[in-house]
């Protein structure tokens, strides 16, 4: 670890340079000990996917994913996540880069509705397809469908509580060592939703919808 | 000024990493929208270009590289991919071989 | 929906077992009472106990509310003391159903017969090996490694808490309702509502899922702990071996947990949501739980034994006066063991229908990952070779793990050729097969462990002679206990059964009974062991720290160690960095400089997120959803509530570790040193003589 005349990248949202080195290893297990848990949801989810593919045709004479996905619902929750994970990447920026509290609040503030947006959308479909009788207790193939989207949506639930936690953070604390970790941990977080969406909507919609 | 040289350069990052996610996505949607190959082929597309966008991802927003400050990180995902790969890969072969022999 | 209805859920009078006992005064019932009573009067007793002595102060300051690893580590041990009490029982009560019921109903009916098995290995791998292997790494290894805690203390904590909660509900289940009979790996169909309707399968999930939540807690603290809080100059290879085990258990743990997550939390959502994952109808599919629970469980087994294999290396080498022989060949195996345990899994259901093809490959592979663990026995023997052995009771066990476990390992040879397999799969065979693992190789190793590290815990030794009878038992009592099941096994008798027919079979399993009740004995003779050893401390005392002229960092500082571990972080040049230091005259030195130590404040947090996770899963098995929602928003509150402190660190000012130091190493100039033939003598008082070596 040299010391550089400018913030170094390595996580983003955290100015270390000027910090004794016993509180710079501290951040660094701590975001390391993250990424660790991050690996093991990706392995749940990793499974949640393989059984979804063992399922795929255990339709039951119910409804299957032709009859049910909608193109642009999932086009624009895609869009709604995929923008709420570059908001947040501008939070991420404007805490390391010390512009205080206002802007990253502002963008967390923004990050926020983007994540309930999905959400709501994610919602209105889930209702839809209930209506339509498609229930998850209509067929294994539904079961899984709805566990694997609906366990994906519940952790940007978790993540949207969490984004409000830390508004109310930086308004009491400010951006402190504590909080500025903690600002990393959820960015990881959010950025790694990212990703678990961009395989559900590649292996769940689009190959649901391929003729 | 030091600071602003650095923080352009991190926005840089971001927004070439939102821009090729957008793009990645806008293709893959388009492939399957507007039936542009054969089905076997656009399933191989769609998966490909979300392996990418996956890369993406990790490099523009996740902050992972080939730095030696990142190594251990990438260690870990690395390794996470190969127990991932069994574990899923194992499921899809085994689960697939009964249902060819239960059918 | 009545009031009553709403506060109760499904429990009702006839869920308490001492009702159904006094309705229906059948044996099986009776025992099931008698059980139940214990368990309640147990818990009485402990808490009239502590009050009557006035020590609940003291047991919620300095033990409870503690984040020191040494500390959990210790309290993760004593749990797992009192769950293997309980499951042995259990076995001795399922060995003495099987011998006395031939041709008859014998003592308990099938369904209680059920209870038991499952209990019996539910408790055994998620309450005793887990918890035992989990203490022992969480005390020994950060002293190892030169740390002075684990990387999440307060995580620590949690993971404790929701274990020990877990342990709760295992309990409760004697008391209130009853326990699951599909066995430890509940399979559904079994498994689901429509053949088990009752609380019993709720039970096994929430219970194993309150543990395994622990676990993976725990598997990303050690990882993360060997991975970045090693002292300076403790590169990977000069790491003691059971540091290496430590964090390959711990990679195996964050990686093995998720699939059991995803099984019964899928198995919940069939249950309590109507979901068809593993239904009969429906699209639902067995085989998706039997694939997941086994990718789950092979890497557990590996989690179980991988610990104990670090153990022996540091007791075979402390105790053979010799350095490790072949350091880099263990590592090597130890790593190679950690990522094939993910390649053998289906090894546990080749007969449930795959093709010969898939078979084979899981077969060669189950093969494969025998032969690092021969390549560790191998360096074992020849670390013994030509160093002069002192045949202590840790040593006595490795031996004997070595030579049993081999046994049970070609055992395991077999089982893993799937022509054999199918004539032996869920036979007595296998059951004896997987003892054949888990008693020699991982219960030794944690004797081995708990007698080698006791006297660094407490300052004092633990009784010799208690531990070779301890040794008397525990190894003659296996063979006794399983060995006949081999051949039973081999002989066609089927595993989990609660009535045999075969009259010839009657001379196997009374001997195997017979072993069971050693079994029994060795266990007292441990508790035993420990009511002596405390009486006659006086004449143990080891307060120089290194009784047994070991060799790892762990036996650089006082017995019990002070609560910042060092009080300078040492820095390491080579392997077996402290024994190197007391041969070249350089241990028991004061520092230059003694600096402030911060150590994490205690804390009530862990308690109270697992405990109240434990209320809120025991919600989800009687149906009592206010109680649920409680306990979740408690332990939400505690966790949210913990975010917002920052005031959750202490001082110990260098003033203060420079006295202690001082105090200490006047302590080891006025001790004698010690050659190896006073080790087991009060002249022992943990200073060791290295002049002749």
């Amino acid at each position: 670890m040299s010391e550089t005349t400018e913030p170094e990248l390595r996580h983003a949202g955290l100015n270390l340079a000027d910090d004794a080195r016993e509180l710079r290893e501290h951040v660094e297990s701590d975001v390391f000990g993250f990424w660790v848990f991050l690996m093991s949801d990706a392995v749940v989810f990793a499974l949640l996917f393989a059984i979804y593919g063992t399922m795929r045709h255990a339709t039951a004479g119910g409804p299957d994913a032709a009859q049910e996905f909608k193109f642009h619902s999932a086009f624009w929750e895609t869009a709604l996540l995929l923008t709420s994970s570059f908001s947040y990447g501008m939070v991420s920026l404007l805490t390391k880069h010390g512009r205080g509290r206002l802007w990253p609040l502002a963008l967390l503030a923004v990050t926020f509705c983007l994540g309930a947006g999905f959400l709501k959308m994610e919602i209105h479909d889930f209702v839809t397809m209930f209506h339509d009788g498609a229930t998850p207790e209509r067929s294994g193939y539904l079961s899984s469908f709805f566990v694997l989207v609906g366990m994906h949506g519940f952790h940007v639930f978790s993540g949207l509580t969490w984004i409000v936690l830390m508004g109310i953070q930086l308004v009491v604390f400010g951006p402190d060592e504590r909080t500025k970790v903690n600002l990393i941990r959820l960015g990881l977080f959010w950025h790694f939703l990212d990703v678990v969406w961009v395989v559900i909507f590649s292996v769940v919609y689009l190959q649901g919808l391929i003729r | 000024m030091n600071i602003s040289r650095s923080l352009r350069r991190d926005f840089i990052t971001y927004g070439i990493g939102y821009l090729l996610a957008v793009a990645l996505t806008g293709i893959a949607f388009a492939c399957v929208f507007y039936r542009l190959l054969s089905p076997g082929a656009t399933l191989g597309v769609v998966l490909v270009l979300a392996f990418i966008q996956i890369i993406v991802h990790m490099r523009c927003f996740l902050h992972i590289s080939l730095k030696r400050s990142a190594r251990a990180d990438l260690q870990l995902i690395l390794f996470s991919a190969v127990i991932i790969l069994l574990m899923v890969g194992g499921t899809i072969v085994i689960l697939g071989n009964l249902m060819a022999r239960m059918m | 929906m009545t009031i009553w209805h709403f506060l109760l859920g499904h429990l009702t009078w006839d869920s308490l077992v001492f009702v159904r006992a006094w309705r229906d005064p059948t044996t099986s019932e009776v025992i099931g009472g008698c059980a139940g009573g214990i368990a309640v009067l147990g818990a009485m007793f402990l808490f009239g106990l502590i009050t009557v002595l006035g020590k609940w102060r003291y047991l919620w300051t300095e033990w409870m509310t503690s984040l020191d690893h040494k500390k959990i580590g210790i309290m993760y041990i004593v749990f797992a003391g009192i769950m293997l009490s309980r499951a042995l029982i259990e076995a001795v009560l399922m060995r003495t159903q099987q011998a006395v019921a031939i041709n008859n109903p014998g003592l308990v009916a099938p369904d209680h017969f059920a209870q038991l098995f499952s209990t019996h290995g539910t408790i055994m791998v998620f309450f005793v090996g887990m918890p035992l292997l989990t203490g022992l790494i969480n005390f020994a290894m950060p002293l190892q490694i030169g740390s002075r805690d684990v990387a999440f203390p307060y995580m620590n904590s949690i993971s404790l808490w929701l274990t020990v909660g877990g342990g709760i509900m295992m309990m409760a289940s004697l008391v209130l309702g009853q326990f699951s009979t599909g066995g430890w790996s509940g399979y559904p169909p079994y498994t689901e509502l429509a053949f088990n309707d009752g609380v019993g399968p709720d039970y096994w999930i929430w219970s194993v899922s309150l543990s395994s939540l622990g676990a993976l807690m725990t598997g990303i603290n050690f990882a993360v702990t060997v991975y970045k809080f090693r002292a300076p100059g403790m590169r990977w290879m000069r790491m003691p071996l059971f540091a290496w085990t430590s964090i390959c258990t711990a990679v195996l743990m964050i990686f093995a947990m998720p699939p059991l997550t995803v099984a019964t939390l899928l198995l919940a959502a069939d249950r309590y949501l109507g979901m068809h994952f593993f239904t009969n109808t429906l699209g639902g599919n067995m085989m998706n739980f039997v694939n997941l629970f086994w990718l789950f469980g092979h890497p557990e087994v590996y989690i179980l034994i991988l610990p104990p294999f670090g153990i022996y290396s540091e007791v075979v080498a402390a105790y053979s006066s010799k350095e490790l022989y072949g350091y880099t060949s263990l590592v090597i195996a130890t790593t190679a063991i950690a990522i094939l345990s993910f390649t053998v899994w289906l090894h546990h259901f080749f007969t449930m229908g795959q093709s010969a093809g898939i078979n084979s490959f899981f077969g060669i592979m189950t093969m494969a990952i025998g032969i690092p663990t021969g390549v560790k026995i191998y360096d074992w023997i020849w670390t013994m070779f030509w160093g002069e052995v002192r045949f202590t009771t840790p040593l006595l066990f490795s031996l004997a793990f070595m030579i049993t476990f081999v046994i049970g390992g070609m055992t395991g040879i077999i089982l893993a050729t799937p022509p054999l397999d199918y004539m032996m799969h869920n036979t007595l065979f296998l059951v004896a097969h997987f003892h054949n693992m888990l008693i020699p190789g991982m219960l030794y190793g944690v004797i081995a462990g708990y007698y080698y590290w006791f006297p660094k815990a407490f300052g004092f030794r633990l009784s010799e002679r208690w531990g070779r009878i301890a040794f008397i038992c525990w190894v003659p009592g296996f063979y006794l206990a399983f060995m006949p099941l081999y051949v039973l096994g081999a002989a066609g008798v089927a595993r989990r059964t609660q009535e045999l027919f075969d009259p010839a079979f009657r001379p196997w399993l009374i001997v195997a009974l017979l072993g069971a009740f050693l079994l029994l004995a060795g266990l007292a003779s441990l508790f035993i062991q420990l009511y002596v050893s405390i009486k006659q401390r006086h004449t143990t005392q080891v307060p120089v720290g290194d009784p047994w002229d070991a060799r790892g960092l762990e036996w650089s500082m006082s017995a019990p160690p002070p609560e910042y571990n060092f009080a300078v972080l040492p820095e390491v040049t080579r392997r077996d960095a402290f024994y190197w230091q007391k041969k070249s005259n350089a241990a028991y030195r004061p520092a230059d400089h003694y600096e402030d130590i911060t150590l994490p404040k205690n804390s009530m947090c862990g308690v109270s997120v697992g405990l109240s996770m434990t209320a809120c899963f025991f919600g989800l098995v009687w149906h009592t959803w206010w109680l649920s929602v409680f306990g979740f928003v408690v332990a939400l509150g505690t966790v949210i509530a913990r975010s917002f402190m920052r005031d959750v660190n202490r001082i110990i000012p260098a003033a203060k570790v420079a006295a202690q130091d001082r105090r200490w190493l006047e302590r080891v100039g006025a001790a004698v040193p010690i050659p190896r033939q006073l080790e087991l003598t009060p002249e022992n008082e943990g200073l060791a003589d290295v002049r002749n070596d």
